[in-house]
């Protein structure tokens, strides 16, 4: 094998019982004992089983039955110093792969072959302790992050002055600004030195100087030669940042090759397949989207936009109460390029309630005046400030039929070029003469 | 800033890093992932992991000794205020009699030792692992390091606690003998009694949650059982050989009759084939619990 290949997985697999996971991962004991008190020898056995899922909270018939594929039979190699971007709609496997490469999970079957040390990024903060000062933090974060002692002392200088927090090194970071909390925890992630860096969707996070430290930051990790495996949902930044992609659908390997022909495939996909209102949308950790959709005027749900009226998103969603999580909704053309953000907290102020539950609410959004052709809006539920909890990428499709402001016989569509909204004159023009 | 950190070129430290070498696969790679492979490397890893070990293990106490605004004095005071309770309940208006001629407080606090060690490693080793869910479903390590650091945890309000034995032994006037060498080799005896029972129910609080409803009757429960607010051998007297021996079933029972042993001197006679007895639950526990937690481990990220 060539000598310069760094990660090598091969058939790689995952599967999960249906019923170990999210909804029902963990079993009420007095629901065991009250099974048990019926057949008892056979549930201490299985009970005894452990590992193998769920066995003591599922009925005997069920255990063999259903398994999901999170991923199946993917393989590829990435070689030393490669930029590579993993794309792929949400339940893809993109996560599951990740938590594979950086051993949180075991494969069910396949293998994979690793050269170097991997760090991941899978969130900024880690372990990060309220309590704790700064300094402190930094040390713990580095040990989680799998630094040495020596190593994170050698850096630490580097550390503070990258995420700005010199002054306040010996503050419990739970006084810090959310501001100085997310560069002081991307500042200790920034400054691991693996050989193969796994990041999962850290570049959404803060204000656009300190995005452009991050990607800053990951170019260079990419120009020190070192192997970049890079998750996100934004095609730009895939686009500018990887060499190669490699797209996953249904926990398959769909694609592979030049990060263009990547994104390309992916976005032909997206569009051709269609609204998929029934699909499972997956949930974050501490919120779950349950359904979007788009309603009229009337407040009856369509698939269509009639460009100049308010755009009406009705957003059914459950949290875990945790405080400061907001909605955002990006708008996007059929080139799954951003055109727009909402935001709730951003630019309303709003967090959702702080009570567990299911909820319901109408985002009603100023009138656009779209261009004709398709869009669709990605919906994410967000830490304020740290990062996507529940990305749907795709979560709802809509047509603009036709568009003209005054009714006119010209369409202004997309697909001219011209742009994806009109700009209207707010009065009249009045033409003044002056010579 | 800090004088003692100074910059380096940002590679070398990298290159110093320890590296998982696997023997049975081509050499050119350091780490092979495949299903139930990481069975093999557990324990290597571990040895790996031990700093992080350490600085979680610091975490866990600088926290709480930072988050309780008595901090150190309620690890003092807990155990003080029970002796307190104990001596005066059972020693004073019950009169039961107490080992020899060792004041009934001491005897008392000897066993309060190992038990309040005992009882709070198990019940902070449950809660660790649900507690920890953010780093268990984000970075890989050895899980058994968390309800580890969690022991050690209660070892540091152990040592503290240490302290008040040698206040009243003082008060008391109270000399110990040449026994007391040999308490490490008790304390060890408790550790490893707390941590197999403490692994077994950490994994199976991940897996039943409302297994943590259990655990507070379990401690109160055996704070009777166990012979802390008596002497053992006064146990001994009322149910014979026979009856003594089941009741040492309970590891607590050699493990506090050793320390009172110890600390006590010459007042206390341990009986020999309860003690073994014990030694036995003991190490019969600490399998159980280690097996069990392997087997559920690999599953905590998917399941917590």
């Amino acid at each position: 094998m060539g000598n310069n290949v760094v990660i090598k997985v091969e058939n790689l697999g995952k599967s999960y019982q249906i019923n170990s996971r999210k909804t029902e991962s963990y079993t009420a004991l007095r629901d065991v004992a009250a099974r048990m008190a019926v057949s008892p020898f056979r549930k201490i056995r299985s009970l005894m089983a452990g590992n193998s899922s769920n066995t003591g909270g599922l009925r005997r018939s069920d255990t063999t039955a259903e398994a999901f594929w999170a991923l199946r039979d993917v393989s590829f190699t990435v070689k030393q110093g490669e930029v590579i971007g993993i794309i792929g709609r949400n339940g893809a496997g993109k996560s599951t792969l990740l938590k594979i490469l950086s051993r949180i999970t075991e494969p069910s079957n396949g293998r994979v072959q690793i050269k170097g040390r991997v760090a991941s990024l899978l969130e900024v903060g880690t372990g990060f302790h309220p309590e704790l000062s700064g300094r402190e933090n930094i040390f713990l974060n580095g040990a989680i992050l799998g630094m040495s002692r020596a190593e994170i002392k050698s850096k630490f200088d580097e550390i503070v002055e990258f995420a700005e927090v010199e002054k306040f090194l010996d503050t419990p970071v739970k006084r810090y600004s959310s501001g100085m909390y997310v560069r002081l925890a991307f500042g200790v992630a920034a400054h691991l030195e693996p050989e193969i860096l796994v990041v999962d969707e850290v570049l959404a996070v803060g204000d656009a100087e300190f995005q452009k430290k991050c990607i800053g930051k990951m170019s260079d990790v990419a120009r020190g030669g070192r192997t970049v495996l890079f998750v996100s949902h934004n095609m730009a930044a895939v686009k500018s940042l990887t060499t190669t992609g490699l797209v996953l659908q249904a926990g398959k390997v769909a694609f592979s090759g030049s990060s263009d022909e990547s994104i390309d495939f992916y976005t032909r996909s997206i569009n051709s397949q269609n609204t998929g209102h029934d699909r499972n949308l997956g949930s974050g950790s501490h919120t779950t989207v349950k359904q979007v959709r788009l309603l009229d005027n009337a407040g009856v749900a369509v698939s269509h936009y009639n460009p100049g009226s308010p755009l009406i998103l009705e957003i059914t969603f459950q949290t875990d109460g945790t405080a400061a999580l907001s909605i955002e909704a990006f708008l996007l053309d059929s080139t799954r390029s951003k055109l727009a953000l909402a935001s709730l907290h951003q630019f309303h102020g709003t967090s959702l309630p702080g009570r567990p539950g299911i909820y319901v609410f109408r985002l009603i959004l100023e009138p656009l005046w779209l261009a004709s052709g398709r869009y669709s809006l990605d919906i994410t539920t967000s830490l304020v400030n740290s990062g996507w909890d529940h990305y749907i990428e795709d979560a709802i499709d809509f047509d603009v039929i036709t568009s003209n402001p005054l009714g006119h016989p010209w369409d202004f569509k997309q697909s001219y070029g011209y742009g994806a909204f009109a700009m209207l004159c707010r009065e009249s023009p009045v033409f003044t003469q002056i010579e | 800033m800090n004088p003692e950190t100074v910059t380096e070129a940002p590679s070398v430290a990298a290159k110093n890093s320890s590296r998982q070498i696997d023997q049975t696969d081509d050499d050119s790679f350091d780490l092979t992932i495949e299903a139930g492979r990481a069975e093999i490397n557990y324990w290597f890893d571990l040895w790996r992991y031990r700093e992080l070990f350490y600085i979680l293990a610091w975490r866990d106490i600088s926290v709480r000794y930072k988050q309780t605004s008595i901090g150190v004095a309620w690890a003092l005071l807990q155990p003080f205020l029970t002796m307190l309770v104990m001596t005066l309940v059972f020693g004073r208006m019950a009169s039961l009699p107490s080992e020899g001629t060792a004041p009934y407080a001491i005897m008392v606090f000897a066993a309060m030792l190992p038990w309040m060690f005992f009882s709070s490693a198990l019940s902070s080793a449950s809660q660790s692992l649900v507690g920890n869910a953010n780093l268990i479903s984000k970075v890989y390590f050895p899980r058994l390091i968390i309800p580890g650091s969690a022991i050690v945890t209660a070892l540091a309000d152990f040592l503290i606690s240490f302290v008040i034995l040698i206040a009243i032994m003082g008060w008391y006037g109270f000399a110990p003998g040449w026994r007391m060498v040999t308490l490490p080799l008790f304390v060890l005896m408790a550790f490893l009694a707390s941590l197999g029972p403490s692994l077994f129910i950490t994994a199976l609080n991940v897996k039943f949650r409302d297994f943590r409803y259990v655990i507070p009757f379990m401690v109160q429960f055996g704070l009777y059982v166990s012979p802390v607010g008596y002497s053992s051998s006064l146990m001994h007297q009322k149910l014979g050989d026979n009856l003594f021996l089941l009741y040492s079933l309970n590891p607590m029972v050699g493990v506090i009759d050793g320390f009172r042993w110890a600390i006590l001197g010459g007042n206390v006679e341990i009986y020999l084939p309860g003690f073994f007895l014990s030694l036995i639950v003991t190490g019969f526990f600490l399998c159980l619990g280690i097996i069990y937690f392997r087997k559920t481990e690999k599953s905590f990220a998917d399941i917590i």
